[in-house]
């Protein structure tokens, strides 16, 4: 179908109402930068899941850090997002003019430089994310036995994605079609969101990234029903995913219970170092306990999709990106930060 | 050589030091006098801007730290219709600076101050400790001619809006630089007298300019629309971003709008002006890929025709989590 017919019948659509979750946060940047919501029908809701790993990071492991930073000669390493993100009190920018040492790298490999060329210093690395980057922790921890570094610890918060989708499909009984994780579903395939459609008789569909593939896929969740699925990003997602990298991770890593912020704790749903590579975890078992560092904070409700950003009390009032309250006004995967800076129309 | 505290003390080593790198670089008569101020012709009605340079790493693709502190306030008087006059220096230097590189920075802006038509009539020297950093501050003095009123308040609805150039160059290098990322990005910083003055001489109705540096073109619009009361429509098809620029901010997930650069402005000009005004932008040194974006509405606030066909508000740039990058 052309694109224009699609984007006539989206606009145009006056079916039964469709409530469908962008599970990730890339592609919850990339509706509300290509302005797609205003594209639709009125009776074409879209949601943000909980697919940005900032966001659904828990208060205590953030704790953790921060206790982490202020040790003597160990220096907590992370991406530029968790510096901003306040566990029960504070944040690792709030700490870093107390003393605290904290580096944000671009690319993760970097530890591996910084630990050679620090010998006698410890570097604690903030381990976060989903299938997507698991792998490329493996690998570090993989380059850490082979050059024999000792020096580097990973804090990990990484969660798996299919009990999280199971969790929200389950506790929120409007949605309708789920827009698959692109980049996760790169690495588990495609076969895995068809056995979810089918389990939860709700449709899938993995998409691209740009307003074309994403407009394609909304009109095919309008179309899908039941346990029906649909791979639209066939150029790089396979049935089977890329099985080296599930190798590589379940080498080095084990599936455990996750927490998520607003959404405690979901079993199965998190990833954490097999015993036998104990020696380069800081300490990740039971960092589960979460408090919101304000109490009005919506960040939950609005990663399980119950909430738009807007509805949350504290959206643009208190908490805005240059004073965030929650995670997901933090990152710039955030849902409320989307919302915020792009306004969806 | 290394810089040391002595050359900061005001004594021997600091003449010695300006007598063998800034001198050497810079010479005019009133320079060259050396009296505790510089005094030089006036005029009417001028512009006074002063801007402060702390960029690392301090020589990037396309350009340095001297270069790029003679641009930005050169360009800042350009913006309110000024002609660029004057311009002072002041160095704070970290002890452990390298001489050679103090050189090659005081002849870059000894270069740049002549190709935009100003002379540096006084400077300072100081040397704090630190880790070999250089900083500059420049203040610039511009005349401003009889009737010339270009300021943001001044736009119109209709107004078009044009942007000098492709966007996000110096951001781009920048954070490639300090990611350690080899690619073939060059910062844009330049003075835009050629095109400012182009616009100027031909009395084209120019409403207001801004040049386009940090916080990036939405930034600067959003400005622009507080200042004014007015609202832009601008579409996404028609920003000029060179493909390389482009492909970095998919990657990183940058938003170009919010990239900025050193050597790019964004004019408001009357509807009726607008293709005379780019016609003399797109034929002046750094103007070829100068852009008629948009027009300037009654409403408010900021609204982007997406690519796809959609329409997306952009807002001024919040946070940070981006390196400085002037």
């Amino acid at each position: 179908m052309q694109i224009d017919k699609i984007k006539e019948y989206l606009k145009g659509y006056d079916g039964e109402q469709c409530t469908i979750m962008e599970v990730c946060g890339t592609h919850t940047a990339a509706i509300s930068e290509n302005g797609i919501p205003n594209m639709l029908s009125d009776k074409i809701k879209l949601i943000s899941g909980p697919g940005c790993p900032v966001c659904v990071t828990v208060a205590s492991y953030i704790d953790k850090l921060i206790e982490l930073s202020m040790l003597p000669d160990t220096t907590v390493v992370t991406f530029g997002d968790m510096i901003r993100v306040r566990g029960t009190e504070k944040s690792l920018r709030d700490v870093t003019a107390m003393g605290a040492s904290v580096k944000m790298i671009y690319s993760p490999f970097d530890i591996i430089e910084l630990a050679k060329s620090n010998i006698g210093h410890n570097f604690i690395f903030a381990a976060v994310g989903f299938e997507t980057t698991t792998p490329i922790y493996a690998l570090i921890v993989d380059e850490l036995i082979k050059n024999k570094i000792k020096n580097v610890k990973l804090l990990t918060a990484l969660k798996t994605m299919p009990e999280a989708i199971m969790a929200v499909a389950k506790d929120n009984d409007k949605i309708t079609g789920f827009l698959a994780p692109g980049h996760v579903s790169v690495i588990t395939g495609y076969n895995l969101f068809c056995d979810m459609a089918k389990k939860l008789q709700i449709p899938f569909v993995v998409s691209g990234f740009s307003g074309q593939e994403l407009l394609s896929s909304i009109y095919a969740l309008t179309k899908l029903k039941g346990g029906q699925s649909l791979n639209m990003y066939t150029s790089v997602v396979t049935n089977e995913g890329n099985i080296k990298a599930q190798e590589t991770v379940s080498k080095y890593f084990k599936p455990c219970d996750g927490a998520w912020r607003g959404m405690g704790i979901i079993k199965n749903s998190g990833m954490i170092l097999k015993d036998e590579y104990k020696d380069f975890d800081a300490g990740s078992e039971s960092l589960t306990s979460d408090s919101m560092y304000n109490s009005a904070c919506s960040c939950g409700d609005v990663i399980a999709g119950k909430i738009n950003p807007n509805n949350c009390p504290l959206y643009g009032k208190v908490c805005t990106p240059e004073n965030p309250q929650g995670a997901c006004m933090v990152s710039t995967e955030g849902s409320c930060f989307h919302y915020y800076m792009n306004k969806r129309l | 050589m290394k810089i040391t505290m002595a050359h900061g003390s005001g004594g021997k080593s600091t003449s010695e030091l300006i007598d063998n790198i800034f001198k050497k670089a810079n010479s005019n008569p009133v320079l060259d006098m050396m009296e505790d101020s510089a005094v030089v012709d006036g005029f009417k009605t001028i512009a006074i801007t002063t801007d402060s340079f702390v960029v690392t790493p301090m020589f990037f693709n396309g350009g340095d730290i001297g270069r790029l502190s003679v641009c930005g306030t050169v360009n800042d008087l350009l913006m309110r219709g000024a002609v660029p006059k004057y311009i002072t220096s002041a160095y704070i230097i970290e002890e452990g600076a390298d001489t050679d590189d103090l050189e090659k920075i005081a002849e870059s802006m000894s270069q740049t101050a002549k190709e935009a038509g100003v002379t540096l009539v006084c400077g300072d020297t100081k040397v704090i400790e630190g880790k070999c950093g250089i900083y500059i501050n420049t203040t610039g003095v511009g005349f401003v001619e009889n009737g010339i009123d270009i300021k943001s308040a001044n736009c119109k609805a209709g107004d078009k809006v044009i942007v000098s150039g492709n966007l996000g160059d110096h951001h781009a290098t920048i954070l490639s630089s300090r990611m350690g990322i080899s690619n073939s990005i060059k910062s844009d910083n330049a003075p835009l007298n050629e095109m400012v003055l182009g616009l100027i001489k031909n009395n084209i109705g120019v409403h207001a300019m801004r040049d386009i540096t940090r916080g990036g073109l939405g930034t600067v619009l959003n400005e622009l629309s507080s200042a004014s009361g007015y609202g832009f429509l601008i579409n996404e098809e028609d920003l000029p971003v060179s493909e390389a620029v482009k492909g970095f901010c998919e990657i990183l997930g940058l938003n170009i709008m919010h990239m900025g650069n050193e050597g790019k402005m964004v004019a408001i000009v009357d509807s009726e002006d607008a293709n005379k005004a780019l016609q003399i932008i797109k034929s002046s040194k750094y103007g070829e890929n100068a852009r008629i974006i948009g027009t300037v509405t009654d409403d408010n606030g900021v609204i982007m025709n997406t690519k796809i066909g959609g329409k997306r508000i952009i807002t001024e740039l919040f946070g940070e989590g981006l390196p400085r990058i002037c």
